[in-house]
């Protein structure tokens, strides 16, 4: 019977016990009428037969293992070092949940305070949350913490065009019963458009670093007016880009979000992956979700624990401001391993990868005729290409030839036809960006 | 001190990786724009190995043992799931492919979305939720719209029985919506009067909706559910199950059926995929005709071509000449699809994702927690028609076993079957000050996790226990015996709980330091 071990006999000793003659008879509460439905499901399968079944799904997929890949646009195909994927299947942390009882769960909890402390590190900011479901939904409840902070009072939130569309349409599901309004990204403005709209209305102002087409955009004077305002400046970072770059907290964000899948956690198509929230010391008993603090036990010893949990939903109800419960931990762990492999000096060298790659990638599709790169600010691991043809026609050529190419953004931006989003990451070697080079040349 | 922190065991210049030269010629960085600290760890790749495991073996885990955390479902996760997960085609699938290229993973959603709704009885499924609680919250913004779009956008009231999860009052308020709390009665049942009371007053027409778990949180089935439901449809309010208890109604009743509305499923508890020391989780919404139109996408539908018949016999529906030229390396005979037996080949349709006419938008970016599904698709599978009743009869037995042996040794509230799950006070009157925390932590040192205690809110020193079906008779004894030895213990020698647990890395945790000195963070990755 699968994962369940009963014997016959052990059953009708435990029937027994309980004092009827069949397991039946346990579901006398379920109205008679509609006990017992038939379900129309597939027969069983044996081990050997699933494990066939999900292999021929899974190759009926165009996946990064038998195509170059050159798109990103919010999920990045990195390199992950074999010891990420071995910590992760240790059962002792998969197959664990919250750590409710920390006596019993001091492994969890201090590699996710190891990893609070390492996106501390990496963002800038003085405390990080032990993670939202990804991205997009960090960015969402990134809003509610500004609302809170302003105490509702205020009701504008400005979010640039230059954030992830799908986080933009995140939000404002998020806040669709809320009464606030979400205004900036139905235009093309930039940071100083934006600036534009502060006002003493106006909760937060949030920006993606760098930008949804990998720019780096001008933020120096970004934060000072966010805050001259009297609102917050969230920033959504690409984990990876920070690397390199100068940290969120260095420019002034009060809440950094983003999504944490390129620190050792798969492609996966979509998910699961991390949605990392830091932020600023003054504001930490405003986040939501779990946090782990330090503190000692009975015999003075340090050990970490679920702290401020007066906060969430099993305590606070209808009083908390988010519902959430169960996270990403096992991502967290992830990210958590990857980071201390690749330590002060390893990510640094992935993130220059990254830069110079991608930066010879643009230089030379730069110079083929009818294709044009917008170099026209600093950009990492991304860029955008405006191209001879429709980026459909480019994409279904690129595909005969074993390439996965760039993320067509005319459906998501009016003024961006005929335009694709190419990501350079350290996986894609010197050869196939020739290749991809050459087929593009052939497409003018 | 345990196992050092990470920063304490590197030393400058050490990786814990060997990185490609580059290949490609270098550009200038744009020094202006870089950073000059960045205060990660310096250590090898063996001193990560060895820390990392030095903490896994400071969990307790479900490999290890019992872990009867009530509304938890902490049942075993099977090892083919995580294998399966792993394969190329899953792992290194970016979710922007064009669906042409994707058309195994969409295929398998589908099916997914199919067999979850025909398990609750459900017209349509999103996936795209990311946990239970995400799928509350799709619930209540469907429920909500569902009004709006009919004119009657008073009703703001969500009726939540004292006995909700946590999760159900904190996602009405995320909704914009309010609670109206009811209270139960004294057989663990919603009180009723109080339903009539709120649905046929002056608040009827702010009904929106009720959110009820069932079986309860008490891991009771509610009696009178049928009235309950037609109560609520009666005021004009919609019902929202909560679904993490579905272990425990698997082929026994279909919430559809009952009259509910719409629901959540927990692929994390019901259907096995792990919990991973506190997610990912996944919590698919099944809904009825009334609200598939308000379904968060985007969902997966046969966008060209028509379905393939559903095949009684092993041969699953899967058609091999789906996706990209390149043939599944194996091809089981059960893969090898297009023929229905009748000698005909049909085309295989084409899969793609589609959102909802009226939809409440994305929960997520791109399309939920895929590698839960392709787990709980496999799970499915392995069971099949004639097996996944067996999960809920198996964890039904089991759960009325523990009960009707610690009945002998606690008290036990509610004297009635109990579904997957059952609650009992954790005190003792002729044992002073012992409470189901004491019990909880005692239960560390013979080896097991303890229950979820003081859940629900309305027993007294509730400790909820959940075995899953994946329990032996003899580990269930193996827990009986220890609560009896901890009973005994408690009037013997109650010191012994208040101190406990003694054989545990840690001893009990000051709580409360944690909370005043909120040391969140390492000094050395602190900004300077």
């Amino acid at each position: 019977m699968s994962y369940i071990p009963h014997t016959a006999i052990e059953t009708e000793d435990m029937l027994a016990e309980i004092g009827v003659e069949s397991i039946e008879e346990l579901f006398e509460a379920v109205p008679a009428t509609h006990r017992f439905p038939q379900l129309d499901l597939p027969p069983p399968m044996s081990e050997m037969e699933v494990a066939a079944e999900m292999l021929a799904i899974s190759e009926a997929n165009d996946h990064a293992q038998d195509f170059a890949i050159f798109r990103g646009a919010g999920a990045y195909h990195h390199f992950i070092p074999s010891v990420v994927n071995h910590m992760l299947l240790r059962g002792e942390f998969y197959t664990a949940y919250t750590p409710y009882q920390p006596e019993i769960s001091q492994g969890t909890l201090q590699a996710t305070y190891e990893y609070q402390s390492m996106m501390c590190a990496l963002t800038g900011m003085d405390a990080a949350n032990a993670s939202h479901y990804d991205g997009a939904t960090g960015l969402a409840e990134a809003v509610t913490v500004a609302l809170e902070v302003a105490r509702h009072k205020r009701k504008k939130v400005i979010l640039s065009h230059a954030i992830h569309p799908q986080y933009r349409e995140v939000v404002r599901t998020y806040h669709q019963g809320r009464d606030i309004r979400i205004i900036g990204d139905r235009g093309r403005g930039e940071i100083v458009d934006l600036m534009e709209m502060l006002d003493d209305n106006t909760a937060m102002l949030a920006v993606q670093y760098p930008n949804f087409f990998g720019q780096i955009d001008d933020l120096a004077a970004l934060a000072d007016a966010v805050h001259d305002a009297g609102a917050l400046l969230v920033m959504v970072a690409n984990p990876m880009a920070l690397s390199i770059f100068k940290s969120p907290g260095e420019l002034g964000a009060d809440i950094v979000v983003g999504e944490g899948q390129p620190m050792g956690v798969p492609l996966g198509y979509g998910g699961p992956y991390l949605g990392y929230f830091a932020i600023r010391q003054k504001y930490v008993r405003r986040i939501a979700g779990r946090i782990i603090g330090e503190t000692r036990d009975a015999d003075g010893k340090r050990a970490f624990v679920m702290t401020l949990r007066p906060r969430e939903q099993d305590i606070k109800r209808e009083r908390a401001t988010s519902n959430i419960c169960t996270n990403q931990g096992l991502m967290a762990l992830s990210a958590s391993v990857y980071m201390a492999l690749m330590g002060k000096n390893g990510l640094r060298q992935v993130g220059e990868l990254n830069y110079y790659k991608a930066h010879y990638a643009a230089n030379e599709i730069s110079r083929l005729d009818g294709y044009s790169v917008d170099m026209s600010k600093p950009f990492f691991n991304e860029f955008v290409v405006a191209c001879p043809r429709p980026v459909v026609e480019i994409n279904e050529a690129l595909l005969r030839e074993g390439i996965i190419g760039g993320y067509d953004l005319g459906p998501h931006y009016f003024h961006l036809t005929d335009r694709m989003l190419l990501c350079v990451t350290e996986m894609n070697g010197v050869e196939e960006i020739d290749r991809l080079v050459e087929i593009l040349r052939g497409l003018a | 001190m345990l196992q050092p922190l990470i920063y304490d065991i590197g030393s400058p210049g050490r990786m814990g990786v060997n990185l490609p030269e580059c290949d490609v010629p270098k550009v200038e960085l744009p020094a202006a724009l870089l950073r000059q600290e960045l205060a990660l760890p310096e250590v090898g790749e063996v001193q990560v190995v060895r820390h990392f495991v030095k903490l896994s073996k400071l969990n307790y885990s479900i490999d290890q043992g019992l872990y009867p955390l009530g509304s938890c479902t902490m049942k075993y996760n099977p090892k083919i799931n995580e294998d399966a997960a792993r394969l190329p085609g899953f792992a290194q699938l970016h979710p922007l492919t064009d669906e042409s290229g994707s058309q195994g993973a969409l295929f398998l959603m589908r099916e997914l979305q199919k067999w979850l709704g025909e398990i609750s009885g459900f017209e349509a499924v999103s996936l795209s939720p990311a946990a239970g609680a995400q799928g509350e919250f799709a619930g209540i913004l469907m429920i909500r719209q569902y009004h709006i779009d009919r004119g009657e956008g008073q009703r703001d009231l969500i009726l939540v029985p004292n006995s909700a999860h946590g999760t159900n009052p904190a996602t009405v308020t995320m909704a914009g919506m309010h609670v109206h709390e009811l209270p139960s009665d004294d057989q663990g049942n919603l009180d009723t009067s109080a339903l009539r009371a709120a649905c046929e007053g002056e608040l009827r027409d702010r009904i929106a909706g009720m959110m009820i778990t069932v079986p309860s949180t008490l891991g009771l089935f509610e009696t009178t559910i049928r009235e309950v439901i037609a109560t609520v449809h009666e005021a004009g309010g919609l019902m929202y199950m909560d679904g993490a208890n579905m272990n425990a109604l698997m082929a026994a009743v279909k919430p559809g059926a009952l009259g509910f509305d719409v629901m959540h499923y927990n692929l994390h508890k019901t259907f096995s995929t792990p919990h991973g020391g506190g997610g990912p989780g996944s919590g698919a919404v099944g809904v009825n005709e009334k609200l598939a139109p308000y379904l968060p996408g985007p969902i997966v539908e046969i966008v060209e071509g028509g379905d393939l018949p559903r095949p009684t016999p092993s041969p699953g529906p899967f058609p091999s000449e789906l996706g990209k030229g390149s043939p599944p390396t194996i091809s089981p005979p059960s893969l090898l699809g297009g023929d229905t037996g009748g000698g005909e080949t049909t085309e295989p349709p084409l899969y793609g994702f589609v959102m909802p006419e009226k939809s409440i938008g994305r929960m997520k970016a791109f399309h939920g927690n895929f590698g839960m599904h392709l787990r709980a698709y496999a799970y499915i599978r392995v069971y099949g028609d004639s097996g996944i009743r067996d999960v809920t009869r198996f964890a039904v037995l089991n759960a009325n076993y523990l009960r009707a042996k610690l009945m002998e040794t606690y008290i036990v509230p509610y004297p009635r079957y109990c579904g997957h799950e059952f609650v009992l006070e954790g005190h003792f009157e002729d044992a002073d000050d012992i409470h189901a925390l004491d019990i909880s932590k005692r239960l560390m040192d013979y080896g097991f996790h303890p229950p979820t205690n003081y859940f629900p809110l309305i027993v007294p020193e509730a400790l909820l226990i959940e075995p899953t079906e994946t329990e032996t008779k003899a580990d269930l004894d193996e827990f009986v015996e220890a609560m009896e030895s901890i009973a005994e213990e408690a009037r013997r020698d109650p010191e012994l709980l208040r101190k406990a647990p003694l054989t545990a890395p840690v001893r009990r945790l000051d709580e409360v330091r944690a909370a005043k000195e909120l040391v969140l963070c390492c000094a050395p990755a602190l900004p300077r």
